[in-house]
């Protein structure tokens, strides 16, 4: 594969961005001022030398709070994509180089799934279910396979019509090999810019629910909850809502830029030369 | 000269950027220089790469994006086109000059009716009113031999087979009645016969209505039968310019004698026959609830020989290769191989089994993972099946890319980075790492440049010899089967109507489909066109046309 290109400019702040995140989802509980739950002041406080940020509803430092929120909000999302790409690459895979009343059968399970209305089937089976991470992430990478499954499937349907699949079918390769060697490489940049596609809406889809109550619970927390906690302050002229407002934002944008980079490279290699 | 109609002088085209290796622009073409007069038709010919569809753009004052002309002049009807401002130029596009491309199911637009399509471009450079355009648009279609032209003109391109549909865009080209038609390969994507009657017709059209013509095509048995003039371009570059005449009966260049060469080849001599390695008998497959594609088809292919199955696509020819590799299973029948019985069924069969027999496909472009390199597409049958692995795995497939004339320093490359004689080369190559004993070839020249087609068979023959491996090799060239095959089966609709060695199958007395298959192949021949539609229309028992040329 050939070098990566110099990074654009959106694609650079994005990286850093990225990175800034990691590092803090990484290293929360060494550079949060305070603990997660500390009061530190009075509600709403607007920023001080004790909390840079001013503190949240109940007078907890904001800055904390939003750096352990960190942690939860990329973990559970980066862990939710995994997951829906795990099953929902495997399985349209299948479908796709098999065909047939395999690819009928998976196809009609994923359409079943998808006919529901995501947000309401992760707030019915969220209220049903016993709270905890577990839960909210094997709900979200559920709902997420489905787009990966559609996506997966019709890629595989396209390269498995391509005669060095037959090649390999007619040597006697078996079944991981086919998939993982011959299929999976020539899907792999439209599955990757894919993947930052449904990470960012995996972000905010786990802040949606946790907006809404039904994700992540207290003590622990995370963007979605913070905004929930805090929206209410905006009434009374604290800034608190804003600031897990504009993290989401900005991570969400920030993932697009790095995979719009990405993408420029990986689509390159294998490219059929436009000679005359 | 007054009725000179195209001027090309010393024409030269590159790339607009430079490139980054050397910061050098590419020049695809190179000075080449022409005249076209009225009512005449120039053939352009050369391997792909060669220049001439850039040329033929050219003609029509337009460059692919990316290329530009740099140097020469092209005059239209005594005006630079290239000189025109681009306003100027889009008016003589379609109105005087028409362009017929080599792949019309791409160019017509599946949402509008053919009739809508063919008088599009003489109604709106202000040619024809919408009822004079349509009226030609009938009359078009009639010349060209296209039936119930009121019908045809309602018709969606989804509705009509690739020779109509490539009559009807010649009838596209025709209907503003312009003074000069580009012809792109137009029936580069035909079967043979269908080939031979769009050939006829288009040629029939220009007699017609007194047109002139660039006719640009690889293959020189087909410009021989249409073209008053050649050029035979090769790296962009003028190779050999001339009249038909002295183009094909005393060529200057050895490039060019070479081109001519390609099909008067002498046939294989004999080889000593033995019990066979792949026997089928009585073989038959349909697709869920259609009709049969094959039925009782028995073949016997014996050691160190090559078998050529032969007929016109839809014959069943490569249904036939599919179901000997157990890809798609046979419903009825049985398959040997060395005596004994093969599983119809791809998973059934062993290992070793499947290592035995392998297949080289028609398109190498599709044939290779573009995300492997050379060297795990070459190697990656020999860790399968012989478990050879590290430094030892490198070492044979070097060696194997010696075998198949490639520089050992291919293995680092992926298909990208290759030719398509090269691509075909690893492909063959990927086969042999198998140490198979029998290769079902697939057409394995069809998608290559006339040259580069001879170089592959070339080396298959060799191959042959050196490695005693058999082939079975479907084709639709009869040229291709002369050169190389030691004896032939003759499918038509699914059944194998005529077998035997070589010289037997290619003597008259001929069954109707043989005949036919022998007779749609172009000769490299003047006049060949003449005497096949003479016959054609005599119908009178058809008999083999140039018969000089059989081995």
């Amino acid at each position: 594969m050939r070098k990566l290109p110099r990074p654009t400019f959106a694609a650079g702040l994005g990286l850093g961005v990225l990175a800034l995140s990691v590092i803090v989802a990484l290293f929360a509980p060494f550079l949060a001022p305070h603990g997660l739950n500390d009061v530190v002041g009075g509600n709403w406080e607007p920023p001080s030398r004790t909390a840079l940020l001013g503190t949240d509803n109940l007078g907890r430092d904001l800055l904390s709070r939003l750096i352990y929120g960190t942690r939860v909000t990329l973990f559970v999302a980066t862990l939710a994509t995994v997951l829906a790409f795990l099953l929902g690459g495997f399985t349209g895979f299948i479908a796709g180089v098999f065909g047939g009343w395999i690819d009928l059968v998976l196809g009609q399970l994923n359409d079943l799934l998808m006919s529901l209305p995501t947000l309401i089937f992760a707030l019915v089976v969220l209220s049903v279910l016993p709270s905890g991470v577990v839960v909210i992430v094997s709900v979200m990478a559920l709902l997420d396979s489905t787009r990966v499954f559609r996506i997966s499937r019709s890629l595989a349907t396209d390269i498995a019509a391509m005669d060095y699949i037959e090649a390999a079918r007619v040597r006697g390769e078996r079944l991981g090999w086919i998939l993982w060697r011959e299929v999976l490489p020539n899907a792999f940049s439209p599955l990757l810019a894919e993947f930052g596609l449904r990470l960012v809406f995996a972000i905010l889809f786990l802040s949606t629910l946790s907006f809404l109550g039904l994700g992540i619970q207290p003590p622990s927390t995370d963007w979605g909850s913070l905004l929930k906690e805090n929206k209410d302050g905006i009434v009374f002229g604290g800034w608190a809502g804003l600031v897990p407002g504009a993290a989401i934002a900005l991570l969400a944008t920030a993932v697009n830029a790095v995979v719009d980079w990405v993408l420029d490279w990986t689509t390159d290699v294998g490219r059929v030369r436009a000679d005359a | 000269m007054p009725d000179l109609l195209l001027d090309v002088r010393n024409l030269t085209v590159a790339t607009a950027e430079a490139r980054k290796g050397d910061g050098k622009r590419k020049i695809l073409v190179d000075g080449v220089s022409f005249a076209l007069r009225r009512r005449n038709v120039l053939g352009l010919i050369g391997e792909s790469g060669a220049g001439k569809s850039t040329i033929g753009l050219t003609a029509l004052g337009y460059c692919r994006p990316g290329v530009e002309a740099t140097g020469g002049e092209v005059r239209f009807d005594g005006r630079d086109i290239l000189a025109l401002p681009e306003a100027e130029r889009s008016r003589l596009r379609g109105s005087r000059v028409a362009y017929v491309a080599q792949s019309a199911a791409g160019s017509f637009n599946p949402a509008y009716t053919l009739g809508e399509q063919v008088i599009e471009a003489a109604v709106c450079h202000g040619v024809l009113s919408r009822s004079e355009a349509l009226e030609r648009a009938q009359e078009l279609f009639a010349l060209l031999g296209l039936p119930e032209p009121r019908e045809f003109l309602h018709r969606y391109p989804h509705q009509v087979s690739g020779g109509q549909l490539q009559r009807a865009m010649t009838a596209m080209a025709l209907c503003p009645r312009p003074d000069l038609i580009v012809f792109d390969e137009p029936t580069t994507a035909l079967d043979v016969t269908t080939q031979i009657g769009v050939l006829l017709a288009i040629r029939k059209a220009i007699e017609a209505t007194g047109v002139a013509a660039l006719y640009i095509s690889h293959d020189l048995a087909v410009v021989a039968q249409i073209a008053d003039d050649i050029l035979v371009l090769r790296h962009g570059k003028t190779v050999e310019y001339g009249s038909a005449e002295q183009i094909i009966d005393a060529p200057r260049e050895d490039y060019t004698r070479r081109l001519v060469g390609i099909h008067g080849k002498a046939g294989p001599q004999a080889r000593e026959p033995g019990a066979a390695v792949l026997s089928v008998q009585d073989v038959s497959m349909s697709y869920r609830s259609g009709p049969a594609v094959l039925s009782g088809v028995s073949l016997e292919l014996l050691p160190g020989q090559t078998l050529a199955l032969v007929g016109e696509s839809g014959s069943g020819k490569s249904s036939l290769g599919r179901v000997l590799c157990g890809l798609t299973p046979a419903s009825d029948g049985t398959i040997l191989f060395h005596g004994t019985p093969l599983a119809l069924r791809l998973q059934r069969r062993t290992k070793d089994e499947l290592r035995r027999l392998q297949i080289i496909n028609q398109s190498p472009d599709v044939a290779l993972n573009p995300r492997q390199t050379v060297e795990t597409i070459v190697g990656r049958p020999l860790t399968f099946y012989f478990g050879t692995r590290g430094a030892e795995r490198r070492q044979r497939v070097a060696e194997l890319l010696r075998q198949v004339e490639l520089d050992p320093s291919f293995m680092a490359r992926y298909p990208a980075a290759l030719s398509g004689g090269e691509k075909q080369r690893v492909c063959i190559a990927r086969a042999l790492a198998a140490k198979p004993e029998a290769i079902i070839c697939d057409e394995p020249t069809s998608a290559l440049d006339p040259l580069v087609a001879q170089g592959v068979l070339a080396l298959l023959s060799r191959l042959q010899g050196e490695t005693g491996v058999s082939l079975l090799f479907i084709t639709h060239d009869i040229h291709i089967v002369r050169s190389i095959a030691d004896s032939i089966a003759v499918m038509h609709q699914g059944k194998i109507v005529r077998a035997g060695t070589a010289r037997s199958v290619l003597s008259p007395p001929f069954d109707p489909e043989t005949a036919r298959l022998l007779s749609a192949v172009p000769e490299m021949e003047l006049g060949w066109l003449d005497r096949w539609s003479a016959l054609r229309l005599g119908a009178s028992p058809v008999s083999l046309p140039a018969a000089g040329h059989r081995p």
